[in-house]
């Protein structure tokens, strides 16, 4: 079993959920990112999404697209992205990789698995990328040992659930209500019954994302998913941080908080 | 025949289908399952048959452009005159068509992105006379080059957003747009102006702009007897072109010529011709030609025309473009200038700075294909909105001087 599975598996024996924070390669820069994702799973952070960046990210709000519009100003290209995985997947976190598909196409599709996986990464995250489109992703993923993670909707009707389950090795990312990355208020009613309909279909394990930013909506998704996901509310204070140890540190202390809330057994 | 009915996922070839966030598989689904029934619907066929003719103005009419032709190597230029339609382009025939999917869809609001703003302005129309909530999405960039249309669509009562990231063009109103309506769904259709985006986006608006290739094929025959020897037009995302193309496929004889924008030259990097000088890829929720660099990250293109400076093309003329039945050459902002300013003083008729990109390229294929040859151009739209930018371009804001 990989080690993404594996860490899913533990937390169910354990009733308790996995927290997986998001952060984009290259924000602040190659080595903050780095230092702000080895201190959150040295906070407790379970899970680590690397984004990579790109030039039209529609699903996206404006916190991560503030974000990745200066990393690639930067000049961050795919091969710092590979080598923000390596150095964190050392950590012992499973170290994913969300990313649009075309860069993914664009780099080679067989190319991008193997290169990943010799980085050490766990598995790829696929936003755009509809089951339909998959078939040279699914098997080059599986040829490299990589994990596949697909997105479901609250709109999303069962037949589509079967579709991304079929798909889906790594777990299902149930996004929480209709509409782009950032930090809400609230975490909607619709992401628990979107939980709910998806283990009515699959046993992949689902995490949840797209608006938990604070421990009290951590804790309540908790209670019902695999997985808690957090990004927008890391970027959020790497952003206002006046250094970029100020923001490593900022984002440590709410990892720690998150991964309490998130970590509590049922 | 040049089979261009896409697969049940909305390829054309390779190209199309789509890529989307999975929470628009059901908008799309449904807007789909809508337009299928709407198709062989009397009743909405009526309805909107009756708006082209009543409300748009259709058929347009075609022009020789008996004084333009020497321009074009002397061959016989007949121009379809999409720019006389109602909000003065061809992008109504699409907008009052989607309009009307919307309230059989019984949403309330729609949305649109725009670059030259003459699909806001249609947008804001439609949903003006249909009684919608309508937001138009528009680069800040593109704001200040088509002010005219802002004030327009205003005045139709849409809220205007400018759109401050990226490039502040097209691309990034694009993404503005697919973000409202990941949010708002629920009673919101989008409303996109071009034959590219997610299937059924291509499919259906090429069908809403048949209806020009349609005419002019029949008034090129009643007037000379025969089929014209090459069609034109220009090429953003590509809806005029297919509108045109689409009825002329299986006319093999009938030559199929696409301009883009080539901005400074496609060797200078600033440009808009997005087959001429791209490569296959994804953007926008489909596969297609597209300006990307080595990492599939998009280039920002450049056009004096906002509505053709898009970096993405609408994946039926990407298979078209490959199979070889239509031809797409770049068109450099001086070419087309000089071809808006000879259409101005030949005919009395002011274009759009897009469809003289279609006007140059034509006087290009006159001269290689001789007197004999007539060419059909898409007229695409009118140039007030361009008045602006031509005085400036042609330093007439000063002194008087031409
Ligand atoms: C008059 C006119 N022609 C052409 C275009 C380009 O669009 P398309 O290639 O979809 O016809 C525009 C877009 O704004 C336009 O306003």
């Amino acid at each position: 079993m990989s080690s993404l599975r594996s860490s899913f598996e533990a937390a169910r024996a354990r009733n308790s959920a996995l927290l997986v924070g998001y952060l984009p390669a290259g924000f602040p820069s190659v080595d903050g990112c780095i230092a702000a994702a080895v201190a959150m799973v040295e906070s407790g952070v379970d899970v680590i999404e690397i984004g990579l960046p790109y030039s039209d990210p529609v699903m996206d709000g404006p916190v991560i697209q503030e974000a990745v519009e200066h990393a690639l100003q930067a000049g961050v290209r795919i091969a710092d992205v590979f080598a923000t995985v390596a150095v964190v997947a050392k950590t012992g976190a499973p170290t994913l990789v969300m990313t649009y598909w075309n860069p993914v196409e664009r780099y080679g599709v067989e190319r991008f698995a193997q290169d990943l996986a010799a980085a050490g990464g766990a598995g790829v995250i696929t936003p755009d990328l509809t089951p339909e489109e998959s078939g040279a992703w699914t098997a080059a993923a599986q040829a490299a040992g990589l994990e596949t993670v697909f997105l479901v909707a609250p709109s999303s009707p069962v037949e589509r659930i079967d579709k991304v389950a079929e798909v889906t090795t790594g777990f299902i990312y149930a996004a929480s209500t209709m509409g782009v990355t950032g930090a809400r208020a609230s975490v909607g009613v619709r992401a628990h019954e979107l939980v709910d309909r998806i283990r009515a279909r699959s046993t992949s394990p689902v995490a949840v994302g797209l608006g938990v930013s604070a421990p009290d909506q951590a804790r309540e998704v908790a209670a019902y998913a695999d997985g808690v996901i957090v990004g927008s509310a890391f970027i959020r204070l790497l952003i206002d941080a006046e250094t970029e140890a100020d923001g490593t540190r900022a984002v440590a202390e709410l990892a720690g908080e998150l991964a309490i809330a998130t970590h509590q057994p049922r | 025949m040049t089979n261009t009915t896409p697969d049940a996922l909305g390829h054309f070839g390779p190209y199309g289908g789509r890529f989307v966030p999975e929470a628009l598989i059901s908008a799309l689904d449904e807007l789909d399952a809508a337009y299928q029934v709407a198709k062989v619907d009397p009743e909405f066929q009526t309805r909107f048959q009756n708006l082209q003719s009543t409300y748009t103005g259709r058929p347009s009419p075609l022009t020789d452009a008996t004084r333009f032709s020497a321009h074009a190597g002397g061959a016989r230029i007949l121009l379809k005159r999409e720019d006389l339609n109602h909000t003065g382009s061809h992008k109504i025939n699409n907008v009052l068509g989607q309009a009307l999917l919307t309230q059989r869809m019984g949403k309330t609001r729609v949305i649109a992105e725009t670059g030259a703003g003459q699909h806001g302005v249609a947008t804001a129309t439609a949903a003006a006379l249909l009684g919608l909530e309508c937001v138009v999405y528009m680069g800040e960039e593109d704001t200040r080059r088509q002010a005219l249309n802002v004030a327009r669509m205003k005045l139709l009562g849409a809220e205007v957003i400018p759109v401050t990231t990226g490039s502040k063009t097209l691309k990034d109103a694009i993404n503005e747009a697919m973000r409202d309506w990941v949010t708002n769904v629920d009673n919101t259709h989008y409303l996109l102006g071009t034959v590219a985006g997610p299937h059924p986006f291509p499919v259906m608006v090429r069908d809403f702009h048949r209806c020009i290739g349609l005419e002019a094929r029949q008034q090129v025959l009643d007037l000379t007897g025969q089929l014209p020897t090459a069609v034109a037009a220009c090429v953003g995302g590509g809806s005029n072109a297919i509108g045109i193309f689409h009825p002329f496929l299986d006319d093999e004889d009938v030559q199929l010529h696409g301009y883009e924008a080539g901005g400074d030259g496609v060797e200078t990097g600033r440009h808009a011709a997005t087959i001429t000088g791209g490569a296959p890829g994804v953007l926008h929720g489909a596969r297609s030609y597209l300006l990307q660099d080595d990492e599939g990250q998009t280039i920002e293109s450049h056009s004096i025309s906002a509505g053709l400076d898009y970096p993405g093309v609408g994946p039926e003329h990407s298979y078209l473009n490959d199979i070889g039945r239509a031809h797409y050459h770049p068109i450099t902002d001086a070419q087309a200038m000089q071809a808006f300013a000879w259409l101005c003083r030949t005919e009395g008729i002011i274009p759009a700075i897009e469809s003289s990109h279609a006007l140059a390229g034509a006087c290009l294929l006159g001269q290689e294909l001789g007197p004999d040859a007539v060419i059909l151009i898409n007229l695409s739209g009118r140039g007030d909105k361009d008045v602006d930018t031509a005085a400036a371009w042609f330093g007439l804001n000063g002194d008087g001087q031409s």
